[in-house]
């Protein structure tokens, strides 16, 4: 919590015997009703260079229901540079619930000692995250943006943001095992899937009533995905900030979006006046982006907002201040009114698609 | 009906300088807040305090100075406050807060039953969402986190019902009392407190508590020593190495510019205009 009041470490801590047999890097491999969230892949990614720097191998840890599949996640963990995967199917599996999968996922660990063991900051992931370090006593990272092994140490050294994005910190988990972490959806590459990939899969029982189980689903309710807005994966984005001035202005953001086929995004106070739902926000208290192509209006680049969208491949960005933070992170920059610039690049844009189109 | 909330006094984000020169966080003039996600949580308690009478108690971990948001909490109607301030929490991480705090709702539960906990989703400074899961943990309740609206509930049978903001859906869940409720954001609208509580505020001799009177007498469980983790290094992000390709016409029409634009971006990323052509299509 209050990380900021601590002095920086010097001395060489040494690990607690009891975790010295402690080896191997882990993922947990978030899925629900057999959908696997994307971030696991993406920690999967991630993990195999942990592994690869520490020499050991990398698990993935698969929960579910007895009817779902299971090993077909298995399979696919492979193709993403697991090694191995521990599955764990049980009827009390099959919806999440903090009690089971607390209990399932720190047995695991208690049981087969991983020195790594990281989640995706998704809202399961975030929970359960929470709650096995505490069983564990162990430190927990959240939100990391890189990690990267002390050579020296064997220690997990995780970076993330604070202040809101301000700054950030180097955190390290020196005496206890296992060293945990997690990284939200779209902070890491997709790694590319390996299908020719194999490996070995661990069926471990877990026995755990339904009748000990005090939390109960009545019913769930899927999201209507139908309209959503899914900027963390959408590959082009046309975001607005409060350079647009006006509410109405925001049109020409959407008029551009429609002839790239792009997500609208925007940046806080544009969601916070209410110009733009919630879930188009980008940045450290909104989403995490990470487009092949991101053109900013009237955004000044303030680091909450650079943090969310930095991984981008191309970022243009429209703003009237020559010296606004965004150019210094832009790949390339107009300096102009938003209000201008935007349709004329609406229409160039259009132009050029249509003699695309002609030509091939 | 007892709700302990838990909330945390920050700086607020929105406001903070990262000095150019030293990449230290400038502090002057930044204002501390209730940490807004608490605010949905306090709002919630007393909702449920409207609907079945009892007791809010609002606590936080923090310096001496946190008093100030306690005295706002109540201003707003809750019924008692308790600063836990101690130097032994400095440089406590999210592993030590949950203890300090568990062992403080603990004593605050050997005077009157507890029934829900409280905290916000997670705080805009640290913004871990770890603390609360950890309280409910180390109480041995249950945990219903992103908790969206509190649906029901059964003081007889010692049951609540609520929905939670699952990943890719709403979980309706029931569960028994006491638990641990995190509430999600934009669920309700903290109400304005009337003029009593403002004055009651003021004047409420509110409980300070150091880890003795928090009942912690294991000093090795909190501060720097009961955390596990370790901050080895701040910086400021870094700049990328090159500034941003500024796009300029003689005449800056916005026609030329994006003209201008577009033929030096696709030079550069041919794939990019493949990929634009073939989304566009």
């Amino acid at each position: 919590m209050s990380e900021q009041a601590k002095k920086p470490a010097r001395k060489k801590v040494e690990l607690d015997p009891r975790f010295i047999n402690y080896r191997h890097v882990w993922v947990f491999v978030e899925s629900e009703r057999g959908e696997v969230h994307p971030v696991s892949w993406e920690l999967l990614g991630e993990g195999r260079k942990l592994a690869d720097a520490l020499g050991v191998q990398l698990c993935g840890v698969v929960m579910a229901g007895p009817g779902e599949r299971g090993r077909g996640i298995c399979a696919e963990a492979f193709h993403y540079g697991a090694d191995q995967c521990y599955l764990v199917q049980d009827p009390v599996l099959t919806d999440y619930r903090n009690e089971p999968y607390t209990k399932a996922l720190t047995d695991l660990v208690n049981t087969y000692q991983p020195e790594i063991l990281m989640l995706g900051a998704s809202t399961l992931g975030r929970d359960l995250a929470g709650s096995v370090a505490t069983t564990l006593k162990t430190g927990l990272v959240a939100d990391c943006t890189e990690l990267v092994i002390d050579a020296e140490s064997r220690n997990l050294a995780s970076t993330r943001p604070t202040f809101g994005g301000s700054l950030l910190c180097t955190i390290l988990t020196q005496r206890h095992r296992p060293q945990m972490a997690t990284v939200r959806p779209r902070v890491m590459g997709m790694p590319e899937a390996d299908t020719s990939r194999s490996g070995q899969i661990i069926e471990v029982p877990f026995s755990m009533l339904e009748t000990s189980i005090i939390t109960k689903v009545l019913e769930f309710i899927p999201d209507d995905t139908r309209d959503k807005p899914n900027l963390p994966f959408a590959d082009i984005i046309v975001s607005g900030g409060r350079g647009l001035k006006k509410p109405e202005n925001f049109q020409l953001v959407w008029d551009l979006a429609q002839v790239l086929g792009a997500e609208v995004g925007g940046s806080r106070p544009v969601v916070q006046a209410g110009w733009i739902e919630l879930d188009r926000q980008v940045g450290q208290s909104g989403k995490t982006v990470r487009p092949k192509l991101y053109i900013a209006a009237g955004i000044s680049g303030a680091i909450q907002h650079r943090v969310g969208m930095d991984g981008a491949d191309v970022i243009i960005a429209i703003n009237s201040d020559p010296n606004a933070p965004i150019f210094d992170f832009a790949h390339y920059g107009i300096v102009g009114n938003a209000m201008t610039i935007l349709p004329a690049l609406t229409e160039v844009f259009k132009s050029h698609l249509a003699q695309a189109r002609k030509a091939g | 009906m007892h709700s302990v909330v838990c909330i945390k006094q920050v700086p607020d984000s929105a406001q903070i300088r990262v000095h150019p020169v030293t990449n230290t966080i400038m502090r002057q003039g930044v204002p501390a807040i209730i940490n807004p996600y608490d605010l949905f949580a306090l709002e919630e308690a007393l909702r449920l305090k409207d609907r079945f009478g009892g007791t809010v108690t609002v606590v936080t971990m923090g310096p001496p100075m946190a008093e100030a948001a306690l005295r706002k909490c109540l201003s707003y109607g809750a019924d008692d406050a308790i600063l836990v301030s101690d130097r032994a929490f400095a440089g406590s991480d999210t592993l030590a807060t949950s203890f300090a705090l568990t062992s403080t709702i603990r004593k605050i539960m050997e005077n009157m039953p507890v029934d829900l906990i409280f905290t916000g989703k997670q705080t805009i400074d640290g913004d871990t969402a770890q603390v609360g899961p950890g309280i409910a943990k180390r109480l041995d309740c249950q945990l219903l986190t992103y908790v969206s609206k509190i649906v029901d509930v059964d003081l007889e049978q010692r049951e609540i019902q609520v929905e939670r903001r699952a990943e890719g859906g709403v979980q309706f869940l029931k569960t028994a009392m006491p638990c641990l409720i995190t509430m999600l954001e934009g669920t309700n609208e903290m109400r304005f407190g009337d003029l009593d509580d403002l004055f009651r505020a003021a004047r409420y001799d509110l409980k300070v508590w150091n880890k003795e009177a928090a009942g912690i007498d294991d000093a090795e469980m909190i501060g720097l020593k009961g955390s596990p983790t370790v901050v080895s290094k701040v910086f400021a992000p870094r700049p990328r190495s090159q500034r941003a390709e500024m796009i300029e016409t003689q005449d800056n029409d916005p026609k030329n510019l994006a003209v201008t634009l577009l033929a030096k971006m696709f030079t550069q990323h041919p794939k990019l205009e493949k990929e634009i052509a073939k989304r566009a299509r």
